[in-house]
């Protein structure tokens, strides 16, 4: 008799970890008047960024977020919307990503994103009441508030070489994975706020300081959990921006998009709003104390 | 030329002209930013081992070794010693050189080693063999559940995760490109 495919049957607690956290994600999202929406996975276009990779679907693309059909609802009027779903993205795969992978993502409209901040304070610590995480032998206390560290202020505090200069000298991602990100705290969620506006394509600029964007992302135990950004609403400025990150695309040689129209289009019906993204594989990896991102879905790629 | 996404635990590649192979290996990509693919790498000549992170758009000569096919003897201590069955010469290689693949290695197995010039620099192993188990906890009678485990140390002395229901006797066998435990070899 064949043996039962034992790198795959280790994995049922989680994967009944997985199953309840996802039912409790839903309950807390339909407790707060959000509705959960569905939308297409395979869309004629995604919103061009620069270092991600769409995978083509015949003549579309599989989704790599759901981010441009969430903003086109917000437009026609729908104000609380959250979808788990599917994403696709090409060539990532390590001990943390996986190139299809499951993402919750939520919306608000007439709000920033400061209000998502607080959601995050709200949901983690609905889904952990005791309000604390044990995660690879780290102790996190989940009570809120979580402190929000500018991106300026973690270059001050944890990097050799000042913001300007790693953004001139091309060495952002590398400082912000070597020294930023090790020297956040371990005991308490970090939210990292205010990104470059080249950091973030479709957020939209502080008031008071326009060469950043109001982004921020959410790291738990050194884990990057989620992010969230006030929405860019100037449907010209989106299309600059756009028009941007194609030329940068073209000058390294990455394959052109096709412009996202419909959503160019209606973004100037978008309320000021705010939205998120979170890895929900990434969550369950913290809630169930798993290492790598493969111990948390019923199949890896490899496994297929 | 490998490209960034080539790269992978186990590859062998040419830097500043010599030999060295990934011994761990991961993706990383910060926010929305660029890939970063971050590696440990270990000279196979003078066996260092250091850390380096590459970004896409970097390409990779690959270190193309001759193979030679040996069998594998036995350990003294010097370190493991394998012969060439044609002309029965003998070479060793050290616990460092070797890694963890010293824990692979059975008596009489026929491996592969990479040869720089003269110089034995590394084995190249079946992806499966098979060990014994020598040390496990006893099943428990009446946990039947197909997914639990529990660690189990075979032959060579590596340890490794197991299904509850692996005994200490029990022949199995390992992937050696992931150290993991495959099944049970029926005998």
């Amino acid at each position: 008799m064949q043996e039962p495919n034992w790198q795959i049957a280790r994995k049922r607690a989680t994967l009944e970890a997985r199953a309840r956290i996802l039912q409790q994600i839903r309950a807390f999202f339909i407790a707060a008047d959000f509705l959960e929406i569905e939308t297409p996975q395979r869309i004629p276009a995604n919103a061009p960024e620069l270092h991600i990779e769409a995978i083509p679907s015949a003549d579309w693309f599989l989704q790599t977020s759901p981010e441009l059909c969430m903003k086109r609802l917000l437009a026609a009027g729908y104000e609380r919307l959250f979808q788990i779903c599917r994403c696709w993205r090409a060539g990532e795969r390590g001990t943390r990503h996986l190139p299809e992978y499951s993402m919750l993502e939520w919306y608000r409209s007439n709000t920033d994103y400061q209000k998502l901040m607080n959601d995050c304070e709200l949901l983690l610590t609905s889904l952990k009441i005791d309000r604390s995480l044990a995660w690879q032998g780290k102790d996190i206390d989940l009570t809120p508030p979580w402190p929000r560290l500018t991106v300026k202020q973690a270059f001050v505090q944890h990097s050799q070489i000042g913001l300007d200069e790693a953004l001139s000298t091309d060495q952002f991602e590398t400082i912000m994975t070597e020294q930023i990100e090790p020297g956040l705290s371990s005991r308490q969620p970090t939210f990292l706020i205010d990104y470059p506006v080249e950091h973030a394509s479709l957020a939209r600029r502080k008031p008071d300081d326009p060469t950043v964007a109001e982004r921020f992302e959410l790291y738990i135990a050194g884990l990057e959990i989620a992010n969230g950004f006030s929405e860019l609403t100037d449907p010209e400025e989106q299309q600059k921006r756009f028009t941007a990150e194609e030329a940068l695309r073209r000058k390294i040689g990455k394959r052109p998009y096709p412009c996202p129209e419909p959503f160019l289009k209606e973004l100037a019906a978008l309320p000021p709003s705010a939205g998120i993204a979170l890895g929900i594989d990434r969550l369950i990896m913290l809630l169930c104390d798993q290492k790598i991102i493969d111990d948390v879905v019923s199949f890896t790629p490899e496994q297929l | 030329m490998y490209s960034c996404s080539d790269l992978k635990k186990g590859l062998k590649l040419l830097i500043d002209g010599e030999p060295h192979v990934i011994v761990q290996y991961d993706f990383t990509k910060p926010g929305k930013g660029q890939a970063l693919y971050k590696c440990k790498l270990r000279n196979m000549i003078t066996g260092s081992l250091f850390d380096r992170t590459y970004r896409s758009g970097e390409s990779f000569e690959p270190a193309s070794l001759d193979e030679r096919d040996m069998q594998y003897l036995y350990q003294d201590e010097n370190g493991y010693v394998f012969m060439d069955k044609k002309n029965y010469e003998q070479i060793t290689l050290s616990e460092e050189t070797l890694g963890d693949d010293k824990y692979f290695l059975i008596d009489n197995m026929d491996v592969e080693i990479l040869m720089y010039g003269e110089r034995g620099i590394g084995i190249s192993l079946p992806n499966f063999v098979n060990l014994r188990v020598t040390q496990a906890d006893p099943w428990v009678k009446g946990d039947t559940a197909a997914g639990n485990n529990k660690p189990a140390t075979v032959e060579t002395g590596y340890t490794l995760q197991v299904p509850s229901f692996v005994d200490e006797g029990t022949l199995i066998q390992i992937d050696t490109r992931t150290g993991e435990y495959a099944t049970r070899v029926k005998e």
